[in-house]
């Protein structure tokens, strides 16, 4: 042990994390400070001239802008509970002790979410089809009347909703069932002697004890949602009437159709001091007990 | 009671099941039939035989040969150099005490939280800056800074023993040789499951490449099939759904073979404390 070479047990973390942090410093803390600084600018013919806070005020004052924040809002209050409440049961009925197929049931109801979400939101497309679509023969078929999925907003946000449920539920499913899986065993079967119910028994001991589970979901599914962007990009292009724009779809309408690099910065400040607030709002409720 | 809670158990994931399956089925099955055919209603649901002639109508309608080496080349680079970087820098924060390591893994962490897309204009600019816009490199290199395959190796670098890599010091093996010969040949399942996360996720990618990327020839799977459908003249459905199910098939088979690892992939954030 003569020679001390450079690289040693001192040094060799930091030649570990060094690559890591260089990519994260280029390309994670620069674009964040330097979108901050855009955001009080404005590109008027290919300079940069400094505005204030104008973009902040006419964001607050496009009404495009409001109705892009309350589609998400929509799609956060009506996807998220039925996703997450239908993952549940899923996952539920998969554990149970007389379930038999269960690989079979758990890989099918997975298999969703391994599609691009350009490919499988192009399926929905044709599937929702307002004239032709399968979907709406089969709801002939039972009586009712077909709806005009991409023409009207409110059947249009739910072709939104009903594909990005399809893409997620069994994502869910699969974190939920690990959760599932963890609750020690004597605890069931001394419910079971108690004879403590099926229902009894979901809602005293399984909700209960995967509850950071359900919350870790709900998180990300929080975050994933008013990031939204390819969905409603391929199945609707934000419309009709921008009934289901996302803050995604109209940063980037913004920065990469109109060049408002300025105004497209604004919004993506909006959107992380938005998810921020979410997502503390989620962490104290997981803490609380 | 029991025998109707049984019954309704299986009636839920039957249709669960029925329902996850059936687009998968739609899509294969409608790549083989005419456009007139799924445009009928109701839709032709079996197999036919247009399967050659859709083909044809694809490639002469998009590079597609050209798009699946396009996805190919960024996904197997990408997850290479994710692979390298990221098992690294989770053996640093996993097995070492280092100056910066808390401010390090704090903001990696919270990293997460931010949607990417804030980072998009500046991006886009710096990229324009350095000329590298309509460049693989440029989807890849951004898409390296990803707290979650970070987190996932530190996650699976903690259980490591370190009784294991004392006694290779020891024996006198060196920092760089320990890493590659005794850590990772021992973490194999956590680098399986890393892989297929970042493989997919690139394989899948589409914004941003759709907003760096802007020459044909440079385009990936997921933009050329935007491109097939933003296409309004002679919009061939069958064309369509059997470009799908091309760039569909490879991650189902990857999938079908590897589930372990993807499910792993998956759980990595959620199960481990």
């Amino acid at each position: 042990m003569t020679k001390k070479s450079f690289v040693n047990r001192k040094t060799i973390p930091y030649i570990m994390i060094a690559p890591v942090v260089v990519i994260f410093l280029v390309f994670m803390v620069y674009p964040i400070l330097r979108s901050l600084y855009l955001s009080f600018f404005e590109l008027v013919s290919g300079s940069y001239e400094f505005v204030g806070i104008k973009n902040y005020q006419n964001l607050f004052k496009d009404e495009t802008f409001w109705k892009s924040l309350l589609n998400t809002c929509i799609y956060l209050i009506v996807q998220v509970p039925v996703m997450i409440g239908g993952a549940l049961l899923i996952a539920v009925a998969v554990e149970q002790k007389f379930m038999r197929g269960k690989a079979f049931f758990r890989t099918t109801i997975f298999l969703p979410s391994v599609t691009a979400l350009v490919a499988y939101a192009l399926v929905f497309k044709v599937l929702l089809n307002g004239d032709h679509g399968l979907i709406n023969y089969v709801i002939e078929m039972v009586g009712g009347k077909g709806i005009n999925w991409f023409y009207e907003e409110w059947p249009a946000r739910f072709a939104v909703i009903i594909s990005i449920t399809w893409r997620w539920l069994g994502y869910n499913m699969i974190i939920l069932l690990a959760g599932i899986q963890s609750i020690p065993g004597e605890l069931m079967e001394a419910a079971d002697i108690d004879g403590a119910t099926f229902w009894d028994k979901l809602f005293y001991i399984t909700i209960p004890m995967v509850k950071p589970i359900i919350m870790f979901c709900t998180i990300t599914s929080t975050i994933g949602t008013l990031q939204l962007f390819d969905e409603p990009f391929i199945l609707t292009e934000g419309g009709p009437n921008n009934a289901t724009i996302t803050m995604g779809q109209y940063l980037y309408n913004n920065g990469f159709r109109y060049l408002k690099f300025g105004y497209a910065s604004a919004i993506g400040y909006v959107m992380t001091v938005i998810i921020g607030l979410l997502s503390i709002v989620q962490f104290k409720a997981t803490k609380e007990d | 009671m029991k025998a109707f809670g049984k019954i309704f158990g299986y009636i839920v994931l039957i249709i669960a099941a029925f329902l996850s399956l059936f687009p998968f089925y739609f899509m294969f099955v409608s790549g083989t039939n005419t456009n007139n055919q799924i445009l009928s209603v109701p839709p032709k649901l079996t197999i036919g035989s247009e399967l050659a002639a859709n083909f044809e109508i694809l490639v002469d309608k998009v590079d597609l040969l050209t798009s699946i080496w396009n996805t190919l080349f960024i996904s197997v680079v990408y997850t290479v150099l994710a692979l390298l970087i990221f098992s690294a820098a989770g053996y640093a924060l996993a097995k070492f005490d280092f100056k910066g390591k808390g401010i390090i893994f704090t903001f990696v962490m919270g990293s997460m939280m931010i949607p990417s897309l804030v980072m998009y204009v500046p991006l886009f600019e710096m990229m324009i800056e350095i000329d590298m816009t309509d460049s693989h490199w440029a989807v890849i290199l951004p898409m390296l800074a990803n707290a979650f395959g970070i987190f996932l190796m530190r996650q699976n670098m903690l259980n490591f023993p370190t009784a294991l890599l004392e006694a290779g010091r020891i024996d006198g093996v060196g920092e760089i040789s320990l890493f590659f010969r005794i850590v990772l040949p021992n973490i194999k399942p956590a680098l399986g499951a890393l892989v297929i996360y970042m493989f997919t996720s690139m394989w899948n990618n589409f914004m941003w490449p759709l907003i760096i990327l802007g020459s044909e020839e440079k385009y990936t799977l997921p933009i050329s099939l935007a491109m097939l459908d933003g296409n309004p003249t002679n919009k061939n459905y069958a064309v369509i759904l059997l470009a799908t199910a091309v760039a569909t098939l490879p991650i189902l088979i990857i999938f079908l073979v590897f589930q372990k690892q993807f499910v792993a992939g998956v759980m990595g954030g959620a199960v481990k404390e």
